[in-house]
């Protein structure tokens, strides 16, 4: 069994919701480890509590080089790709190219030295390697359905059942 | 900082891993400290990718802050095996 089964997956789109709303301060003061809190915003931007937030704000996160309109980088373009294959277009993207601090940060958080990053319900998925060996196996399917995301390739499959 | 060499990376691999196999891609023209890395241990057995993936940074240790990018393929060696099995059509 590939799925991944972590507690946050079983969140449901309710619940989701209810985690974009606000703005990660109870969910940080869960997660903080060691260092206690930054002080709301003052922080900077590549503080434990700023990524926090951005990797809570929407069901689909991504940190990249560049954007999706405009990857500056051959991994940061193949997960743009592989979401849009799946027909996800609405999805957070933060450029680390943009903010220096947002970029070591990110990696801090995370323990992962590489950019892109992807999160998936405010869960650290892995970069672009993952995301397409999960994209090969049927594993990306499975998760964005937890997340309440209809992976478009579904609906490819059932418009060729029905010819 | 130069990036490491794949020898060197190849070395610390399958040292720390007890890799049975190990295969490192540098491309240092087109992009100086990237690199493709195929692991074969035991060591995988049970984890999940993203662990495995993880368990491969860690053996890397300090040489990760000279790396740029990193793609990584791992595989117990059962998973090996069977990949190397020429499929029978």
């Amino acid at each position: 069994m590939r799925a991944a089964v972590r507690t946050g997956w079983r969140i449901g789109a309710a619940a989701a919701a209810a985690l974009r709303g606000r703005a990660g301060r109870p969910l940080s003061q869960a997660a903080g480890e060691g260092g206690g809190a930054e002080g709301g915003g003052g922080g900077g931007s590549g503080s434990r509590e700023a990524v926090e937030r951005l990797v809570r704000e929407h069901p689909v996160v991504v940190f990249m080089k560049g954007s999706p309109a405009q990857p500056l980088c051959g991994f940061s373009n193949a997960v743009v790709q592989i979401l849009r294959l799946h027909g996800v277009e609405d999805y957070r993207a933060h450029d680390v190219l943009q903010d220096p601090d947002l970029r070591q940060g990110i990696k801090d958080y995370s323990n992962w030295p590489t950019i892109p990053q992807v999160y998936l319900n405010g869960e650290f998925v892995g970069g672009c390697d993952i995301l397409l060996q999960m994209h090969q196996n049927g594993d990306l399917v499975e998760e964005l359905k937890k997340l309440g995301i209809r992976s478009a390739l579904l609906d490819a499959e059932k418009d060729q059942e029905k010819k | 900082m130069a990036p490491p060499t794949a020898e060197e990376l190849r070395e610390r691999l399958r040292e720390r891993l007890q890799a049975e196999h190990v295969e490192v891609q540098d491309n240092p023209q087109l992009c100086p400290g990237s690199f493709r890395v195929f692991v074969v241990s035991g060591k995988f057995r049970g984890l999940k990718t993203l662990q495995r993936h993880r368990l491969v940074n860690e053996a890397l240790g300090e040489e990760l802050g000279r790396i740029h990018a990193l793609e990584q393929k791992t595989l117990t060696p059962e998973q090996w095996e069977e990949q190397q099995r020429p499929s029978l059509a």
